[in-house]
C-alpha cells in the first residue's frame, strides 16, 4: 500500500488560485462550493510582518476522523492512502463534515459528502492531481511519501516543513515547505 | 496583529456555519427524554410498582415510543441522502458512535414493547385479546418482569449516554470534545423525564418521588456543567475560546438565561418548596426544566459547531 501526499513550497506559491479553479473545472464542483481554497496569513505589525500563503484542501489524514465517524462506511481510505467517499453508501448525515477540523467537506447538492479526492481518477492513470499539474510556479508536488526516492520524500528530507493543526493527531499528508 | 484572508469565501463549505440545523438538537433532546423515561419506568418495574394500575411505568412506554419516533423522524429529515438510510443497517462501524446509535435505536423499541406487555391498557386488550394472555404469562414468572425493568434501564442508559458520546468523539469541535458530555446529556435527560413524569403522574407518591429526584438531577446537572466549563477553561486556547462562547460570547445570553436560569436555578427552589409542602405542585417548574433541557441541546449543538481549532500554523 502506498501513501500518497502533497508537498507545497510556500516560498514559490504566489496565491494565484489557479489550483482552486483547476480543481473546480476538473471535478465539476457545483457552483458555490469548493474543494480547495487559498489562505493568506499575515502576522505582526509593520514593518515586522510575515506572510504565508497556503493552498489548502482535504489533508487525506493518515488518522482521518471523518472515516472514523462515518456510520455506513461510505468514507474510506483507498489502497493509495487517499481518503474517498462512496457516494452510493453516503446517507448525508454530515457527521464527517463536523468531524473534519479542516472544514474540507461539504454536502454536494446531490446529497452526498464531497471533498478533494487528490484527483484519484488522474492518479490512477499515473497523472498528477489537476491542482498540481496547473500550478504556474510549480510550487506543488505530489507523490508517494513511503517511497524514499520520490520527489516529495526528498523535499521533506531536505527542507523544513509543517502541516496544519498537527496537534489534533490527524497526521495530515499535505506538507508546507517553509 | 493576526490577519487571515481567504479565497474560500464559501459559507456552504464551512461547518462553522451550521451543517447541523434544528433537527439534531430536537433529536438529541427527545432521545435523552426517552432515555430518562426508560430508566424511570425500568426502575418502577424493578421495584414491583407495576402492580399499581396508576403506576407511570404502565403508560410511559407509549409516550416513549411516540417521542422516540418523532426524534427519529427529525433525524431522518436531517439526512441529505434519505434514500440511502437503509445503509445504516447493512453494516456496523466499530469506530462510529452514530453506527452504535442506529443499532441502539432499533433495539430500544422491543424493550418498550416488552414494557407494554406487562400491563397493557384495556383499550389495547379489547383490540388484541392475546395481549392479556402474554401479560398473564409474564405475571406467572415475576422474574421476567424484573428483567424487563433491568432491560429498560440498560437500554435507556445506553440511549442517553450515546447521544453525548456522538458529539464528544469529534475532536474537531473543542466544545464537544469532552468526556463529560455524555454525563451532562444523561443527567439532563433524566431531569427532563422526571419533570415530565412529575407533571403527568397519577400516583401521588410517584409525583413526590420524581419531584425530589428531579431536584437531585438538577443539582447534579449544575455540577456537571461547571466541571465541563472548568475542563475547557483549563485546557488549550481552543478550549478556552469554546467555553467563552457560552460564558461571555454569542451564546451567553441563551445559556445563562434559558439553560441555567429558567432551566435549572428557578425551578430548583420552586420544586424544593413543593416537595416540602410549602407551595402547591404546579406544572410550571417541570415545564421550565423541560424547556431548559431542550435549549441546552440547541446551545451545545450550535455553539459546538461554532467552536474551532486555532488555525495558526507558523
Amino acid at each position: 500500500m502506498s501513501r500518497y501526499g502533497m508537498v507545497i513550497d510556500t516560498k514559490k506559491c504566489v496565491g494565484c488560485t489557479d489550483c482552486v479553479i483547476a480543481c473546480e473545472t476538473e471535478n465539476n464542483v457545483p457552483y458555490g462550493f469548493s474543494r480547495s481554497w487559498v489562505n493568506q496569513i499575515a502576522i505582526g505589525k509593520f514593518p515586522d510582518t510575515k506572510v504565508e500563503i497556503l493552498s489548502e484542501r482535504c489533508n487525506h489524514c493518515s488518522n482521518p476522523p471523518c472515516v472514523h465517524v462515518c456510520p455506513t462506511g461510505a468514507s474510506y481510505v483507498n489502497e493509495l492512502g487517499i481518503v474517498l467517499v462512496d457516494h452510493d453508501k453516503c446517507i448525508g448525515c454530515k457527521a464527517c463534515v463536523e468531524a473534519c477540523p479542516y472544514g474540507a467537506r461539504y454536502i454536494h447538492p446531490d446529497g452526498y459528502a464531497d471533498k478533494c479526492t487528490f484527483c484519484n481518477h488522474r492518479v490512477e492513470k499515473g497523472e498528477d492531481p489537476a491542482c498540481v499539474a496547473v500550478c504556474p510556479t510549480h510550487s506543488m508536488y505530489f507523490g508517494d511519501l513511503d517511497d524514499p526516492n520520490s520527489e516529495v520524500s526528498k523535499l521533506l528530507n531536505s527542507r523544513e516543513h509543517h502541516t496544519i493543526l498537527p496537534e489534533i493527531g490527524t497526521e495530515p499528508k499535505i506538507f508546507y515547505l517553509k | 496583529m493576526f490577519e487571515l484572508s481567504t479565497t474560500r469565501n464559501n459559507p456552504l463549505i464551512d461547518p462553522a456555519l451550521h451543517a447541523w440545523g434544528w433537527e439534531i438538537p430536537i433529536y438529541l433532546f427527545l432521545g435523552g427524554l426517552v432515555a430518562g423515561m426508560m430508566i424511570i419506568s425500568g426502575y418502577f418495574i424493578f421495584s414491583g410498582r407495576q402492580k399499581n394500575p396508576d403506576c407511570a411505568c404502565n403508560f410511559l412506554p407509549f409516550f416513549s415510543i411516540f417521542f422516540l419516533t418523532i426524534g427519529m423522524l427529525s433525524l431522518f429529515f436531517d439526512l441529505e441522502n434519505k434514500i440511502n438510510v437503509w445503509r445504516l443497517y447493512t453494516t456496523f462501524q466499530l469506530t462510529s458512535p452514530m453506527s452504535y446509535g442506529a443499532w441502539i435505536l432499533i433495539l430500544v423499541y422491543p424493550a418498550l414493547v416488552l414494557n407494554i406487555f406487562i400491563r397493557p391498557p384495556q383499550l389495547l386488550i379489547n383490540k388484541i385479546p392475546k395481549l392479556k394472555i402474554i401479560s398473564d404469562k409474564l405475571y406467572e414468572r415475576s422474574y421476567l418482569i424484573k428483567w424487563i425493568g433491568v432491560l429498560n434501564m440498560i437500554w435507556g442508559f445506553l440511549l442517553g449516554a450515546y447521544t453525548g458520546v456522538l458529539l464528544s468523539t469529534m475532536s474537531a469541535r473543542p466544545l464537544w470534545n469532552s468526556s463529560l458530555l455524555w454525563m451532562l446529556f444523561i443527567v439532563s435527560g433524566l431531569s427532563s423525564a422526571a419533570a415530565f413524569v412529575h407533571m403527568i403522574a397519577r400516583d401521588r407518591y410517584e409525583r413526590e418521588l420524581l419531584a425530589k429526584a428531579d431536584n437531585g438531577f438538577l443539582t447534579t446537572e449544575i455540577f456537571v456543567i461547571a466541571l465541563l466549563l472548568i475542563g475547557l477553561l483549563t485546557s488549550s486556547q481552543s478550549g478556552i475560546n469554546a467555553a467563552k462562547l457560552l460564558l461571555t460570547g454569542p451564546f451567553a445570553s441563551t445559556f445563562w438565561v434559558l439553560v441555567v436560569g429558567i432551566g435549572i436555578l428557578i425551578p430548583l427552589p420552586l420544586q424544593l418548596l413543593a416537595v416540602n409542602h410549602k407551595v402547591k405542585h404546579t406544572p410550571i417548574p417541570p415545564l421550565m426544566v423541560i424547556m431548559g433541557g431542550l435549549i441546552l441541546r440547541f446551545v451545545i449543538v450550535y455553539a459546538g459547531q461554532y467552536s474551532n481549532w486555532l488555525n495558526i500554523h507558523f
